[in-house]
């Protein structure tokens, strides 16, 4: 019949790709610029609690991470299911965290050591009895400001429901 | 003259894509999106001794809050809910006893505190609280101060205090923070039910 056309007659025109190099290099720098760079291979479970006063921690150079949660599940028949200290990338016991602290004022300018803030990532699970050890240390090496981690709750009636 | 005549020849731009595509999964791999906030808290220094003794505070300038280790509050000797804290501490420092806090616009209620300068928060929780816990109370309580601060600003200065610019108006944020100062101390935890 006359109506079929001939399909051999129109080969498809191959999809111009020339700007696609522009496209990901756009993503590219949108990556660069508005992520940073994963300071550490989390070993513990950290779901961190939801406050709604939180502040933006402003210069990161000056953040030093102290995490706190049960391990995660592939360390867990190593290291049970107790909470634990994370200090950089292992585990650690709660004397660590004196050294830990000196080692890391240290590492900092001069000028910058005061303002030095260390950051307690823990899991909302964690019993307060860590914490407080974890406090009592960084009160003895001298690190005074401290920022309790959290998130923003999506609305605020989601903050006094009894699960989070 | 005949080298110039030699066309060059155009590089090869296909592979771009490709290389581009390989930065871009590096990025995506390597980096976190999620930013650092949190509540910024301020420990105090370890006192060997005490050289005297800290001057007394009158009971009713102290707002107790206790926290078990089943995460229950127990507010002046009455317990409490998480979402009644915020009011019932607002409701504290804002009493005005002693009536020389002029913005306030508490009850002025006998039996709690004189005025914003001397009320104290006093916080202690059980070694058994979890942290969810802890944060919460403590974002409930500096919530308090907070509030007092926003409704300060608004009657003095016709502003939010949580929009203000912190470079700017320094000396304003100065002030507000002067008139309702953060005053939580902290106990050390009980080991009860730990």
């Amino acid at each position: 019949m006359a109506v079929i056309k001939k399909k051999k007659d129109k080969a498809l025109p191959a999809v111009n790709t020339s700007a696609l190099p522009d496209i990901v290099f756009m993503l590219l720098f949108f990556f660069m610029v508005a992520t940073v760079m994963r300071e550490v291979d989390l070993k513990v479970s950290v779901n961190k609690p939801q406050a709604t006063e939180i502040q933006k921690l402003e210069r990161k150079s000056l953040v030093t991470y102290i995490y706190a949660g049960s391990p995660r599940a592939k360390y867990q028949d190593k290291f049970g299911k107790t909470a634990r200290i994370q200090l950089n990338d292992a585990f650690a016991s709660i004397d660590d965290l004196q050294p830990f602290v000196v080692q890391e004022r240290e590492a900092k300018a001069e000028e910058d050591r005061p303002m030095m803030t260390m950051s307690i990532k823990a899991d909302k699970t964690v019993k307060m009895g860590l914490i407080s050890d974890i406090k009592l240390e960084l009160r003895k090496a001298q690190a005074y400001k401290i920022n309790y981690s959290s998130l923003q709750p999506k609305d605020a009636e989601a903050l006094y429901s009894s699960d989070n | 003259m005949a080298r110039n005549k030699r066309a060059i020849p155009e590089i090869n731009a296909g592979s771009m894509a490709d290389i581009a595509f390989l930065l871009l999964i590096f990025y995506l791999v390597t980096t976190t999106m999620d930013t650092d906030k949190g509540i910024n808290r301020k420990l105090p220094p370890i006192e060997d001794e005490l050289v005297q003794e800290p001057p007394p505070i009158k009971e009713r300038n102290i707002f107790t809050v206790l926290v078990n280790s089943n995460d229950q509050l127990l507010v002046e000797d009455e317990y409490l809910k998480i979402n009644q804290l915020r009011a019932k501490a607002m409701e504290f420092i804002d009493n005005n006893g002693d009536g020389s806090c002029e913005y306030c616009k508490g009850y002025g209620v006998s039996s709690s505190s004189d005025n914003p300068v001397k009320a104290v928060i006093s916080l202690q929780n059980d070694r058994g609280t979890s942290y969810g816990m802890y944060v919460k109370v403590q974002n409930e309580l500096v919530a308090a101060y907070e509030d007092l601060r926003e409704r300060y600003a608004e009657d003095e200065y016709g502003r939010s205090y949580r929009g203000m610019n912190p470079k700017e108006d320094k000396e304003i944020i100065k002030e507000i923070k002067n008139a309702y100062q953060q005053k939580i101390s902290e106990a050390e935890p009980l080991n009860i039910g730990g």
